[in-house]
């Protein structure tokens, strides 16, 4: 639009203004591929374009005021339609952003305008975010994870291997002593972290302060009989920010090294404020995702993983959960490694066959260490050491706490498994297919693996995964 | 007697803390893995009293760039000989990550 035309009031069709086939996209703007599908009889260019309209600067009726700026320059643009393999009900649409719709550092800001009003537009039957791709200048603005793999290995002192937790179980109604028992026995026995389930927040049969002392003491103990470092992820999800920080603070004056959050139902803005506050105060920063399948489970509307998963390393956070493939919970294994490299590198190259859609330069930003948890197992070990490589967090709950002799024997059952894993596959072995053999040489020398072994050889999750990759 | 599901805490030394004390072919594995990837070789000791320090004393620089076997287990070797109540650690760094990909106790003092 230019501000020498004469305005003129009425409705016009989105495409005239927001459907730029010809258009090359800037290295800083910010570009999001969406899945839509439309409704019956519009042109798919008409809806990609309302969709970039919606998202950005457009509404449905021109106004006058459009003659005070320059909306060539604000607007964003649809570039690009592609089919969706194997799925002729839906297209994809790529749309180009310019870099100054968004507030530095806020990817609140960012998801405000891009899943905000244009997910209820009446036009479109269904709408997806499938990726974005943040420009360098953008990631630039972002404090991302207070910490970073590298450092959270040098405080923790934990090296050439994946990192092994445990969630205290049963989730809810422990009381704060019988909690911190839990912990301590999982320590001892060989686990470097556990971890408060997301559920666990302050209740009457155990209100957070009370954890925090149990928890404190037990972890002490386990670092001193072992000669190892230990942590544990205190929940500080609340109820108000206010009462986020006084939890955090006080995890702080015990000298606890990690604290943890819920970033989707504490939400964004909570996140960052946190993640902020664990810079700088040094303390490690652990991230649930309780209601992302609420968002990303449905392939054709909602929000895919990867983009929470981009947006959480920007926001901040040490380690985010991102599923096993192998365990209980929903997981393809090609996507997941997709946006397991969306946490960890520093490029990450577009490929398709993972569901990555664009190049993603990281710059500098700190890498975030992926959390396998749910559903898994001794049995799962050379499997997940594949899957995810060192940089991750192995996470058994009822994989240790169901042992038959209790939490110390299974976390040492994990922490034999584990080792045993790395150990063959450093020394050229494929591990995924040798598994069998691997463990049960380990097991002949940890009765501890040989009886988890045993307890947990029938236990298998394998159904089809819902949203699967579009691929032919 | 029976002991069985009476689990011991042991003091561990971190990674392989927990699998039978490695052989010396398993040794030369692990340093085969580390000089594949590119990795630098360094050699750390320390008195088991002071084993949860982040710092031990470095047993000369790290050995840039080596990538000969004999060379990495006979700095080992000599290692163990100079302090031989000391734990000994081999350890493989990375410059891109700055960190190690490879760590482990080899010597126990």
């Amino acid at each position: 639009m230019s501000a020498s035309k004469a305005y003129e009031a009425g409705v016009k069709e989105y495409r005239d203004k927001y459907w730029t086939p010809d258009y090359v996209p800037l290295d800083t703007d910010l570009l999001a591929c969406f899945k839509v599908i439309g409704q019956e009889g519009v042109p798919k260019e008409e809806v990609a374009a309302a969709v970039a309209a919606e998202s950005s600067t457009g509404t449905w009726s021109t106004v006058w005021s459009e003659y005070l700026t320059d909306l060539e320059f604000y607007k964003g643009r649809a570039y690009r339609i592609e089919d969706v393999p194997g799925d002729p009900s839906a297209f994809y649409t790529f749309i180009a952003y310019p870099l100054d719709l968004f507030e530095e550092g806020s990817v609140v800001n960012v998801l405000t305008s891009l899943v905000g009003n244009v997910f209820g537009f009446k036009a479109l039957r269904s709408l997806r975010l499938e990726d974005i791709r943040f420009p360098i200048a953008y990631i630039k603005t972002c404090g991302g994870p207070p910490a970073g793999i590298q450092l959270e290995r040098d405080r923790l002192n934990k090296y050439g291997r994946p990192l092994l937790g445990a969630t205290i179980k049963p989730k809810l109604g422990l009381s704060a002593k019988n909690y911190g028992r839990a912990v301590y026995e999982c320590l001892r026995g060989g686990l470097d972290l556990t971890k408060d389930d997301e559920n666990i927040n302050s209740q009457p049969f155990m209100r957070w302060r009370d954890r925090w002392d149990f928890v404190a003491e037990a972890i002490d103990k386990a670092e001193r009989e072992t000669g190892e470092r230990k942590g544990h992820y205190l929940n500080v999800t609340a109820s108000t920010p206010e009462e986020m920080y006084k939890r955090a603070e006080y995890a702080k004056e015990l000298n606890m090294p990690i604290i943890m959050h819920d970033f989707l139902t504490g939400g964004f803005t909570a996140n960052t404020g946190l993640a902020n506050w664990c810079r700088e105060n040094g303390i490690l920063l652990h991230i649930h995702r309780a209601m992302h399948a609420v968002i990303d489970r449905n392939p054709h509307h909602g929000i895919h993983f990867r983009v929470l998963a981009k947006c959480l390393r920007l926001s901040g956070g040490d380690q985010l959960h991102t599923g096993t493939v192998v365990g209980k919970l929903e997981g393809d294994r090609n996507s997941t490694l997709g946006f397991v490299d969306q946490l960890r590198e520093s490029f990450v190259p577009e490929d398709r066959s993972r569901g990555v859609f664009f190049d993603q330069d990281w710059g500098s930003m700190p890498g975030v260490f992926a959390v396998a948890s749910g559903g898994i197992h001794v049995w799962h070990m050379p499997a997940l050491v594949t899957i995810f490589g060192d940089d991750s967090i192995l996470q058994f709950g009822g994989g240790t706490q169901g042992h038959p002799w209790g939490n110390a024997a299974g976390a040492c059952a994990n922490r034999v498994a584990l080792e045993a894993s790395v150990k063959a596959r450093n020394e050229g072995r494929e591990i995924e297919k040798e598994a069998r053999d691997i463990l049960t040489e380990a097991a002949s020398h940890s009765p501890e693996l040989a009886i988890a072994m045993e307890t947990w050889k029938e236990i298998k999750f394998e159904f089809d995964t819902v949203d699967k990759l579009d691929v032919q | 007697m029976n002991t069985q599901g009476d689990y011991q805490t042991k003091a561990t030394l971190e990674t392989f803390g927990f699998i039978p004390k490695l052989t010396a072919e398993d040794i030369q594995k692990q340093i085969a893995y580390m000089v594949a990837n590119g990795w630098s070789p360094a050699i750390e000791h320390e008195h088991p009293s002071n084993k949860m320090e982040t710092y031990w004393t470095m047993w000369k620089l790290p050995f840039f760039g080596e990538t000969n076997m004999q060379t990495i287990l006979s700095e080992l070797e000599a290692c163990r000989r100079s302090y031989p109540d000391h734990n000994v650690r081999l350890i493989g760094y990375d410059p891109y990550t700055q960190s190690q990909p490879v760590c482990f106790v080899v010597y126990e003092g």
